[in-house]
């Protein structure tokens, strides 16, 4: 009988990289089944485009590049999938499978995969759609009155002198013009609510994202509820400031991290060219990330009081 | 009001229901092999010599060094070897080999009475004359803990009965069936040192042990009995300490820097043996659990054999996959099952083949579960890229020395990264650069 030798610990936790992200993923499906429902096959096409392409594209590159196969840890597919939700339903196909593309090879995967990447993969492929195709990345089809089908293109809710006023209601429940997954405010917090009771995340991100953006907008002059209800803040603070790679890991540093966010949003509502601030506003912080984990450690036990031991 | 610490796991699997509610045992073995090394410091150097008839109680070995403590005879018979065998450290390590007789001859036992009304002066020589070391799993000679330098002072004694760790029911065991004794030897400790608070520290998920000590403590001078949350690791010694006192033990330093000393449930009962009927460390409360067919709380000699122990219980109803001394979080891994258990051995489990499979490391995601983890408040992320690229001073930047092993963030790592583990290799180098004196 041959017993083996190990180092302690001797059990580990029932969650794997792969059950954090399919985790993920079930919390995404809200958002999901409510950009379906509102703006019908559309969406679907994006959505199937930019999931395909992102699994496709991860397991070809590292079978290409003779590494180890990790597509089974899901992030591709949830990179896929949020991707999907970020991009108006009238995107056309090539220009999302570019996008889908660019973020695992470029933003990932070059970066050495999986923990290793500084910028949320999703986010940056929608950073440069906006920059190569900014006509095709803000139109927006309203379908709060008609038919998708018979919509006429028009702008979001926040540009500018041109807006549309909305109710709370109809911002709460999406029937609005925008991005895929971001305009249906009650499937996004089914879905925090699903992270959050999984522990897949803890409540500081998403959380402290939301306060500092409804502060911000007030101190900026803006409507708190209106701006908190508008846009893609809501998404990006549960499902892209969240990303795990591209976020701090000390509590104090997420803090920072997230009124950061909740902040450059705003101001870039208020000042920037741009009518939508989120994606600039994560992708900063995002840069900001390893500055601030180094500058905003943890308290560690036992120190900073050895002036006091010996005394007594 | 439920005393705790910051960060810390909620361990998800206890293992402790299957030898929880089994009272103590007794089993004599008929053959032991005493180690020479069950306390930190110099081994002990063996006074017998094959052939030798030894009674139990007997000293088979004298203290060496400033950490040195005496080892005694388990049982009575005959001294058949003294040999090297491979055991949990690197180095081989002596044992005395007794063949029981069942004579169950005694030496003379020396009681010193009532530990209320004996010599505290008294006290400290005869837990060390008895060879008592931590029995919590540190086996660091008692005596020495208790014998404070002119400057220090200690203002609480706390007994540690949180149990934190898996599986391990032996302390649960000893709370219940024997409460008298620890209050006893937590009252010699304090007599000893004139310290007036004693604090019995124990997990809210053992409310029987809870009222078991509180109604021993009813009525005792200075000692009372605090409720911990229960939390991985609730029982290790700066955790409790900061759940107790909220002061926290000063990086490098030891309890008594802040005026505590901690005391294990089982060292406390040791001492009140070693007073009251003048008994000295010959055995002890183990849990036998896991992959074995009879789980069982024993009372053993100590130096008792592995295999002798689970053929008691029935041996294994499947495969062994591994086998350590101590429980799933901290436990070390046995080499064979010829090796004896010691002074500290609080539990002995036994993991089947599907429990011991080793899992494949992924890379890090950044998730931050060790960052949350970590009692101590370290970056285990951070530690573990500078310990796999062998940067020892990076890593001692990162204040890895503080690390204690808890193995929390192993534990909570999605991608089965051997954090815990690797640290341990770079404070065992650290600590080998720092004696050797020279930089690598």
């Amino acid at each position: 009988m041959s017993i083996r030798l190990s180092s302690a610990p001797h059990i580990r936790t029932g969650a794997s990289t792969q059950s954090l992200m399919l985790n993920v993923v079930i919390a995404l499906m809200p958002c999901v089944a409510a950009g379906v429902y509102l703006f019908e096959m559309n969406a679907l096409a994006v959505l199937c485009m930019s999931t395909g392409t992102a699994v496709l594209m991860e397991y070809l590159w590292q079978k290409l590049m003779k590494i180890p196969v990790r597509v089974g840890d899901c992030s591709a597919l949830v990179t896929g999938i949020i991707l999907g939700l970020t991009l108006p339903p009238t995107l056309p196909w090539w220009a999302t499978m570019v996008a889908s593309a660019f973020a695992i090879i470029i933003v990932k995967q070059l970066f050495g995969g999986i923990g290793d990447n500084f910028l949320n993969p999703a986010l940056t492929a929608r950073a440069v759609l906006l920059a190569s195709w900014p006509a095709h990345m803000t139109t927006f089809v309203d379908i709060s009155r008609e038919h998708v089908a018979d919509a006429v293109s028009m702008a979001t809710p926040l540009s500018g002198e041109n807006a549309v006023e909305y109710t709370w209601m109809q911002l709460f429940q999406g029937a609005i013009p925008g991005s895929i997954g971001e305009t249906c405010k009650a499937a996004i917090l089914v879905g925090l609510a699903y992270l959050l009771i999984t522990k897949t995340i803890s409540w500081r991100i998403p959380v402290i994202t939301m306060l500092s953006a409804f502060v911000s907008a007030f101190i900026l002059g803006m409507d708190p509820v209106e701006s908190v209800l508008t846009g893609g803040i809501l998404f990006g603070a549960v499902f892209m400031a969240t990303d795990y790679t591209t976020s701090p890991m000390n509590a104090s540093a997420q803090y920072a991290y997230s009124v950061g966010i909740g902040f450059l949003t705003m101001l870039i509502r208020r000042f920037g060219a741009y009518p939508e601030g989120v994606t600039y506003a994560i992708l900063l912080m995002n840069i900001l990330t390893p500055l601030l984990d180094k500058y905003l450690p943890n308290k560690i036990y036992g120190h900073g009081k050895k002036k006091e031991a010996n005394q007594a | 009001m439920k005393f705790t610490f910051k960060r810390g796991v909620h361990l998800s699997y206890g293992g402790k229901s299957a030898t929880s509610v089994l009272p103590v045992r007794e089993y004599v073995t008929d053959y032991v092999k005493i180690p020479m090394s069950m306390h930190i410091g110099a081994p002990s150097e063996p006074c017998v010599k094959k052939g030798d008839l030894v009674k139990i109680g007997q000293v088979i070995a004298t203290p060496v060094g400033p950490l040195g403590l005496p080892v005694h005879a388990s049982v009575s018979g005959e001294v058949t070897a003294v040999e090297k065998i491979p055991y949990l450290m690197k180095d081989p390590v002596t044992v005395v080999s007794i063949k029981n007789d069942f004579k169950e001859e005694w030496v003379d036992l020396n009681p010193l009475g009532s530990v209320e009304s004996v010599d505290p002066s008294m006290i400290i020589p005869a837990i060390r004359d008895a060879g008592i070391c931590g029995m919590g799993g540190a086996s660091f000679p008692t005596h020495v803990k208790l014998s404070l330098k002119p400057n220090q002072k200690c203002d609480v004694i706390i007994v540690n009965g949180a149990e934190c760790e898996t599986h391990l029911t032996a302390d649960h065991r000893l709370m219940l069936e024997y409460p008298r004794r620890i209050v006893d030897g937590l009252r010699a400790a304090m007599r000893a040192l004139n310290v007036e608070n004693g604090v019995i520290a124990i997990e809210d998920n053992k409310p029987d042990a809870i009222e078991a000590m509180k109604r021993a403590a009813s009525g005792r001078d200075g000692v009372s009995v605090c409720e911990l949350r229960t939390k991985y690791p609730q029982g290790g010694e700066k955790q409790l300490i900061e759940a107790v006192t909220k002061k926290q033990v000063p990086s490098g330093g030891l309890p008594i820097d802040i005026g505590v000393i901690v005391l294990n449930v089982g060292t406390c009962a040791a001492i009140a043996d070693a007073i009251i009927d003048g008994m000295p460390l010959i055995k002890r409360i183990t849990t036998i659990t896991g992959c074995v067919r009879h789980p069982a709380n024993l009372m053993l000699p100590v130096g008792t054999i592995v295999e002798d122990i689970i053929g008691f219980l029935g041996g294994f109803p499947e495969e062994p996959g591994k086998i350590t001394f101590g429980g799933a979080m901290t436990g070390l891994c046995i080499p064979n099952m010829q090796i004896p258990m010691m002074k500290s051995t609080n539990g002995i489990v036994v993991f089947n083949e599907r429990e011991a499979m080793s899992m494949e490391e992924g890379p890090c995601i950044r998730c931050a579960k060790c960052v949350h983890a970590c009692p101590i408040g370290l970056n285990p992320y951070r530690i573990k890229v500078e310990a796999d690229a062998d940067r020892l001073d990076a890593a001692k930047k990162l204040n890895v020395m503080d690390c204690m092993l808890c193995g929390c963030c192993s534990y909570v790592c999605p991608s089965r990264r051997w954090l815990s583990a690797s640290f341990k290799i770079v404070k065992e180098k650290l600590i080998r650069q720092a004696k050797g004196g020279q930089k690598a």
